[in-house]
């Protein structure tokens, strides 16, 4: 018997995939007004489970009530008609089109057989303004920051009046002032009776905007309690499944001599770096903080040469140097890690093997032909010395998980031995025990006398791990600071200096 | 002053197209003062007609992410098909010696038919086998040619043009409508109508803002509840129908069809839509883009050949200006770094 104060009730679901058994007799249950949030560590199943109930997957076995109803849907449609809608982590929206054409896509409002502009217009203008958000409804969605595009998909997901949303790791392109916002409108939704199913892996946020927590591990629901009863610490434990003592490794690296110097640079098309001036130890983690937007990504592209620059000065080693692309960024001894590992990280449908030499290809090869030998030693070292989990060097990277791809990531720029190591987000959608495993490598490589830039947009870790902290605001330098010096509070207000 | 550069280079990026259009109309009028007439512009566009409408149904299957390689075949088919229900009941050499006169609208109609069977055998590839469009059309042109010479090789007369139209037919299309002195022939206007009906159909109905959803991101269609399958079947379906109704145009406007109908002008239709700004990553194109490509085409074969281009070296321009059109073209959407 189910009770009537539920909203959504998923009873037992099992599901096996060859060779795996991604859920094993999960339970969730989501009260009417409540923020449930599911957590666990990547693969722990927690998106199997939701694409069960959108029926993207079938269940083997187990029942889905809503509202006390036995439902099964199959198709994400079906889903939504019955008041269940979801913001997927990877942001599906027709970036070639207008903000109105993705927040109606698939439910235009028709005059006859004319789609009715206006009325869409109207549409958006309204859930905007409802929500608080300042998008233009006929800007192109492509045009926009990320940020603004995920708030999109969030309006678009809340604008289908569902009694249940979904949001799959909501804030991973958001600043701290659009998670407030984002925080603002989810207490709404709950303040009018809707249920929402929040996963993140930001144990923080986590803390601060939810009634019930359930922990997922390897396919099998480990607990569900009141967010109140809960800390930090017990939740990484629970997600773990032991006691991690640390969420952060000793941090033993000693700043050396200056080995990068960046003076007065600006980008070639504004808006983007504007007067940046740092320098960069041996042996130091520089953390770089901001807003989205703040052309943290901007400014080590410039940096590795695959943007340019109309004025300023980079130096290596006390040489003046200027990387007119990427091929001569690494011969100079740059590595950068990309922000977007799917995108432009990974090769997903190749090997490990080929993961791990493409960039260091020269090296392999006479006469352009590849030395087997040579590769398969290198990628044993990669899989070695980066602790990577794969079953074999001919593993295809997309079935790897997300913490091991950006190890594998890692060791491919740590064969082209670089001294300089641009990290662009590195520990982004990878779960807290590989987190820890990314730290270390970090500390590690700065202990070998690397220059290490870490941009990330969680405080914490930054706090964390780095000897200084630069935070940049709207292109510019807002302050360099000694990290001990920092907290969050000081950070955010730096980040703001130039809005 | 900066600004005011980059803004001038957007704005002559944006219309890059008709300025290349018009730089090579002042061109020949340069070099051929005389090419100034309603005749010649009459004569371009009408040419420009056929290919356009063809160029329309492609482009939506581009749109789409797809192409089309059958289209040119499809047409020939249906152009054959068409002459041959409606050879004058006079002319001598008649395929069906026994036929009556048709009602113009039964060959129409199933030149149409013709069309859309390919088309949804194509799209039915696409949406439901899940092949890429480049493989299920390149094999449904191989059939439509096939199917085409079987057709057209056959007793009593073999593999010989099929000529001799009925006039009921070829007034049709090459008869024009006179305005004072200025004649302009029908075929313009069924190009002119079905461009209109084309444009309202993209820009005004579910079914076009569908199409450019499902183009630019196929994913985020489903998951907002878009039908796939539907929407690129209804989006062939178009397809066959433009093919069907340009294969009919054709063989009138040519006055005869053969197994050569028709060849290669898939090739023109889709230099015709890229020309015009239609992306081959889908999701991105405009009906008057098409337009346009198809008439800079059409003035490439016919101005050159009025200020006497070498025939060949009017082959290698057309593949010239394909390149660079498309390469100014595609200036709009590269993110500058």
């Amino acid at each position: 018997m189910s009770e009537e104060k539920y909203l959504l009730e998923m009873v037992n679901i099992s599901k096996e995939f060859p060779g795996v058994k991604a859920l094993d007799n999960v339970s969730l249950r989501l009260k009417k007004g409540t923020v449930h949030a599911l957590m666990g560590e990547n693969g722990a199943g927690k998106s199997t489970l939701m694409k069960c109930l959108f029926g993207i997957y079938k269940e083997d076995s187990g029942e889905i009530f809503v509202n006390g109803v036995k439902m099964h849907f199959d198709n994400p449609k079906q889903a939504l008609e019955n008041g269940i809608s979801m913001v997927h982590q990877e942001l599906n929206q027709v970036m070639q089109r207008d903000v109105m054409d993705n927040i109606l896509l698939g439910r235009y409002p028709q005059k006859g057989i004319i789609v009715d502009q206006k009325e869409m217009y109207e549409y958006t203008k309204k859930v905007f303004d409802d929500l608080g958000i300042d998008v233009d409804p006929k800007a192109k969605l492509g045009k926009l920051p990320v940020s603004a595009r995920q708030m999109v998909e969030i309006a678009k997901a809340v604008s289908y009046d569902a009694k249940i949303l979904v949001l799959d790791e909501p804030t991973s392109s958001l600043t701290q002032q659009e998670v407030d916002h984002l925080f603002r409108i989810i207490n709404l939704l709950r303040d009018r009776g809707c249920g929402i199913i929040y996963i993140s892996h930001k144990i923080e946020e986590i803390l601060r905007i939810s009634d019930e927590v359930t922990v997922m591990r390897d396919g099998k629901w480990i607990s569900t309690k009141p967010a109140d009863e809960l800390t930090n610490e017990k939740i990484i434990s629970l997600m773990v499944g032991r006691e991690l003592t640390q969420r952060f490794p000793a941090k033993t690296n000693v700043p050396k001599d200056v080995i990068l110097e960046v003076k007065n640079l600006t980008g070639k098309y504004q808006p983007n770096i504007k007067d940046i001036s740092f320098d960069l130890r041996k042996g130091e983690i520089l953390g770089v903080s901001g807003l989205v937007g703040s052309k943290r990504t901007e400014l080590l592209e410039t940096i590795f040469g695959i943007a340019s620059y109309s004025e300023g000065e980079i130096r290596l080693n006390g040489k003046a140097i200027r990387n007119k692309d990427s091929t001569d960024a690494i011969k100079n001894g740059f590595a950068l890690l990309t922000e977007e590992r799917r995108a432009t990280g990974i090769f997903g449908g190749l090997n490990v093997r080929f993961n791990s030499i493409i960039a260091n290809i020269d090296r392999y090869s006479k006469h352009g032909v590849l030395n087997n030998k040579k590769t398969k030693d290198d990628t044993n070292w990669v899989i070695d010395s980066m602790s990577v989990k794969t079953p074999s060097q001919n593993t295809l990277m997309r079935s790897l998980s997300g913490g091991n791809q950006q190890k594998v990531i890692i060791g491919r720029w740590l064969l082209t031995e670089p001294e300089v190591l641009l990290l662009d987000e590195p520990t982004r959608g990878i779960d807290v025990g590989a987190k820890y495993e990314i730290y270390q490598l970090i500390i590690d490589l700065a202990n070998r006398d690397k220059g290490i830039i870490f941009v990330s947009s969680e405080m914490p870790e930054l706090l964390g791990i780095c000897d200084r902290i630069m935070v940049m605001s709207n292109g510019r330098i807002a302050g360099i600071e000694d990290t001990k010096d920092l907290d969050q509070e000081k950070i955010m207000t730096l980040a703001a200096k130039y809005l | 002053m900066v600004k005011d550069k980059t803004k001038l280079y957007d704005k002559l990026l944006n219309y890059a197209l008709p300025i290349i259009l018009g730089i090579m109309i002042l061109g020949v009028i340069i070099i051929e003062p005389s090419f100034v007439s309603i005749k010649n512009f009459t004569n371009i566009l009408s040419q420009a007609s056929t290919r356009a409408i063809l160029a329309m149904g492609v482009a939506g299957l581009i749109v789409l992410q797809g192409t089309d390689l059958s289209a040119g075949r499809i047409l020939g088919l249906s152009a054959i098909v068409s002459a041959s229900l409606l050879q004058d009941i006079n002319y001598a050499a008649r395929m069906y010696p026994n036929l009556e006169q048709l009602p113009l609208i039964v060959p129409f109609l199933i030149a149409i038919g013709i069309g859309v069977f390919f088309t949804l055998i194509n799209g039915f590839g696409v949406a439901k086998l899940k092949l890429h469009a480049f493989i299920i059309t390149l094999g449904t042109q191989l059939i439509a040619y096939g199917a085409a010479l079987i057709y057209i090789d056959r007793p009593p007369l073999g593999a010989q043009p099929i000529a001799g139209l009925d006039e009921r037919y070829t007034n049709l299309v090459k008869g024009a409508f006179k305005i004072g002195n200025i004649e302009i022939p029908y075929l313009i206007i069924y190009a002119a109508i079905i461009a209109v009906i084309m444009y309202f159909v993209w820009n005004k109905t579910k079914l076009g803002k569908n199409m450019f959803a499902i183009g630019g991101n196929p994913e985020a269609a489903a998951v907002s509840g878009v039908n796939l399958t539907k929407n690129i079947m209804y989006v062939y379906l178009i397809a066959g129908i433009l093919y069907g109704i340009a294969g009919f145009l054709e063989a009138a406007r040519i006055g005869s069809a053969t197994s050569i109908t028709g060849q290669n002008y898939e090739l023109d239709a889709i230099a015709a839509c890229v020309v015009g700004g239609v992306s081959f990553s889908g999701g991105v194109g405009t009906i008057p883009g098409v337009l346009i490509g198809s008439i800079i085409l059409q003035f490439i074969n016919y101005g050159l050949n009025f200020i006497q281009v070498n025939p060949y070296l009017q082959i290698i321009v057309k593949g010239l200006i394909i390149i660079v059109a498309v390469s100014i073209d595609v200036r709009k959407y590269i993110e500058k770094k």
